[in-house]
């Protein structure tokens, strides 16, 4: 329990389900072969981190923020262009950590003090105007960020795929550099959700969600909400940026499309929703049924389109077709938020849940 | 203390000039930067243009927050449902649109920009009862229930019509410009400005002379007193946020007309400007709305003329600074 900070799921269900997951994501280089499932296993880590710090501002405060990609794409951008401009080593990794952190807290800290003093509307509409100020600033600087190609880099020696570490006589299966990018990925993002549990189970976090109750009265008990909320907004982008870093590390590459664009907002919300707000456990569903979906859905609505065409149904076959996979779970999205926004932890906990007290909020 | 007699005029409430005095200002103080005169009057009559616009399709959000606290973060569908219906139209009269006379054009657009806007007031109609409705009251649902309407409405946008870029060339009597002297101004921007004029004047008429004005502007400043009087504001919300969505899809024609292309994301780049002007002008207020969209135009276009590494980035500086000098805007309408 301590590891939780006790905060178990409190549910045989969900208890089950997240061990499933994690034991899979865990085992993913040894279970399912192929680049394409260690590409979605180390997606869902990255996402699931960076799903439970967007959480922690939403779920625990109660406050939208459109910004948070842009904390992710910092993370990713202060690695990328460090790893291009001074070589594969790992003092550019070094370099890219020590620039990319202190950068994202402190616009955190600017968007925090300007905005967050008004109500949780005005937040929402500055980040989102801020945010999309910095993709195009992001896209027009090319000769930093590599513009609408963003920059493709090397690894360090160490984890790089030619570099074997375990050759494949000795377990029958092999460990290269890639594997050891992967678990690199996993633990990070494993700690960086332990760390999140355990800020929003500490008094700190109790405060935070007496703020998403009721200000006012947060404020009325002597809490400075303005600097508990700025906290929380740089807390979660330090976290933000941390899954920008590893995002790149994995894909060797940071562009607008994969570490900035507003499309990876919409997908961050929709993670969080499904998943479960202000649960931190929901970030890591979520982020899985998202990135399943995503992966292997459309192949089967792609399926489904085809059918559709043939038997001559009219608009069934430009609704079911892959590209438009997003628009089943927007709709799966607001049915979430209007039946149950508690999202699929909140349906677990309600369904098989032991009910120890403290287990129904 | 004199003492007011029943039959005495209420006292008039200070006019507040400052914010009026601002785009004038910064229209002045361009002069002697960008140097040409005639180039300071193109830059002039296309920051009025592109502000009515916006103007267009930001008064609905202003005027719905204003009066129910609801903020509609899928505002840039109407917009996007506006353009794209409007392309229906414009398809099978291709002909008419290539004419060279006005009337046949306008014969053509303004049937398409009617029926944009009443299929954008319909769409209205069915976003308020399924989405706003049952999270009335609760801001963060709203936030997320309007958000997923807008990724809904985008993605049913592609479905339908598929995901290429759809062009909507100008009619062929407003292309090329007014010539003044050596002052070139775009015909279709002086178009622009008129409608953009006459819907600012017809909101200002009704909010002030009609009694439906007067309610909707009692219900901005206290709604529970005006239900207490026995109004019911729900209904009035409901008529408020269809012309809302209507605007915008009339906003989204126009502005579909401007760059000449249709494209189902063009919602996402228009919620952030409109969102800007919203915040600046103040929310809840038409006039600080109008205000703040010339305001925006003005920095897109001198800005993009003097600095255009600058532009990108002006929307920001500008709300900063307005923030740093009125924090809720430029009329601060609501207590809220």
């Amino acid at each position: 329990m301590m590891i939780l900070s006790g905060d178990p799921p409190r549910s045989r269900a969900l208890t089950l389900v997240l061990v499933v997951i994690i034991l899979a994501l865990a085992a993913t280089p040894f279970l399912f072969p192929g680049a394409k499932a260690l590409n979605v296993a180390a997606k869902i880590c990255v996402f699931a981190a960076l799903v439970a710090s967007y959480d922690l501002l939403l779920g625990y405060t109660g406050s939208v923020s459109f910004a948070h990609t842009m904390f992710y794409g910092i993370g990713s951008y202060a690695v990328a262009i460090a790893l291009y401009g001074m070589g594969p080593n790992w003092a550019a990794v070094a370099t890219g950590i020590v620039v990319g952190l202190p950068l994202a807290a402190l616009l955190a800290l600017a968007i925090g003090l300007f905005s967050l003093r008004v109500a949780a509307i005005f937040f929402a509409m500055i980040t989102l105007a801020v945010a999309s100020a910095f993709q195009v600033l992001a896209s027009q600087l090319s000769w930093l960020t590599g513009g609408e190609d963003g920059r493709s880099f090397q690894l360090p020696e160490l984890l790089r795929p030619g570099t074997v570490l375990v050759s494949k006589s000795l377990f029958g299966f092999e460990i290269n550099g890639r594997t050891l990018t992967y678990y690199l990925v996993f633990a990070v993002s494993a700690l960086m959700i332990l760390g999140l549990l355990r800020v929003v189970n500490s008094p700190f976090g109790r405060v935070l969600q007496a703020i998403r109750e009721n200000r006012f009265r947060a404020e009325a008990l002597g809490f400075r909400t303005v600097f508990h909320l700025t906290y929380a907004n740089c807390l979660a982008a330090l976290v933000a940026a941390s899954a920008g870093m590893l995002n790149a590390l994995w894909l060797r590459y940071a562009g607008p499309d994969t570490s900035l664009s507003f499309s990876i907002m919409l997908d961050i919300l929709l993670m969080v929703v499904i998943g479960g707000m202000g649960t931190i456990y929901g970030a890591i569903i979520g982020a899985t049924i998202f990135i399943l979906a995503q992966n292997y859905l459309q192949s089967l609505m792609g399926v489904a389109s085809k059918a559709a065409a043939e038997a001559g149904l009219p608009l069934l076959p430009g609704l079911l077709h892959p590209d438009r996979w997003l628009l089943w779970l927007g709709l799966l999205f607001i049915a979430s938020v209007y039946f149950f926004p508690t999202g699929v932890v909140g349906r677990l906990r309600n369904v098989g849940g032991d009910k120890s007290p403290g287990a129904s909020h | 203390m004199t003492e007011l007699a029943a039959t005495d005029p209420l006292p008039k409430p200070k006019r507040d000039i400052a914010p009026i005095l601002l785009p004038i200002a910064l229209a002045l103080v361009t002069i002697p930067l960008i140097g040409s005169p005639s180039t300071w009057l193109t830059l002039t009559a296309a920051s009025l243009a592109m502000g009515m616009m916006i103007f267009i399709m930001a008064s609905g959000l202003t005027l719905v927050f204003g009066l129910m606290d609801v903020l509609n973060f899928g505002h840039g569908a109407f917009i996007a449902v506006g353009a794209y219906v409007a392309t229906l139209v414009f398809a099978p009269f291709a002909a008419s649109i290539q004419a060279d006379s006005l009337w046949i054009n306008l014969a053509v657009l303004a049937p398409a920009a009617l029926l944009s806007m009443a299929v954008s007031g319909a769409l209205g109609l069915i976003v308020e009862r399924v989405l706003i409705l049952p999270v009335y009251g609760q801001h963060l649902k709203q936030i997320l229930m309007t958000t997923g309407g807008l990724i809904v409405a985008e993605q049913t946008l592609y479905a339908l019509w598929g995901p290429q870029i759809i062009p909507t060339p100008l009619p062929t009597s407003l292309r090329g410009s007014f010539i003044l002297g050596d002052v070139a101004i775009a015909k279709y921007r002086v178009l622009a400005t008129l409608i953009g004029l006459a819907v600012f004047v017809a909101i200002q008429l009704v909010l002030n002379r009609t009694k439906l004005g007067l309610l909707i502007r009692a219900g901005v400043e206290n709604r529970e007193m005006v239900e207490a009087l026995g109004y019911r504001i729900r209904r009035l919300f409901l008529g408020v946020f269809m012309t809302g969505s209507a605007l915008a899809g009339l906003g989204g024609v126009m502005w579909a007309l401007y760059r000449e292309q249709v494209h189902a994301s063009m919602s996402d780049e228009l919620t952030v400007l409109i969102f800007v002007v919203v915040i600046i002008g103040g929310l809840g207020s038409i006039g600080g709305c109008f205000i703040g969209a010339i305001l925006v135009a003005m920095v897109a276009n001198y800005g993009g003329f003097l600095v255009p590494k600058l532009a990108l980035v002006s929307n920001i500086l500008l709300m900063v600074a307005i923030l740093m000098w009125r924090p809720r805007g430029l009329y601060a309408v609501t207590s809220r």
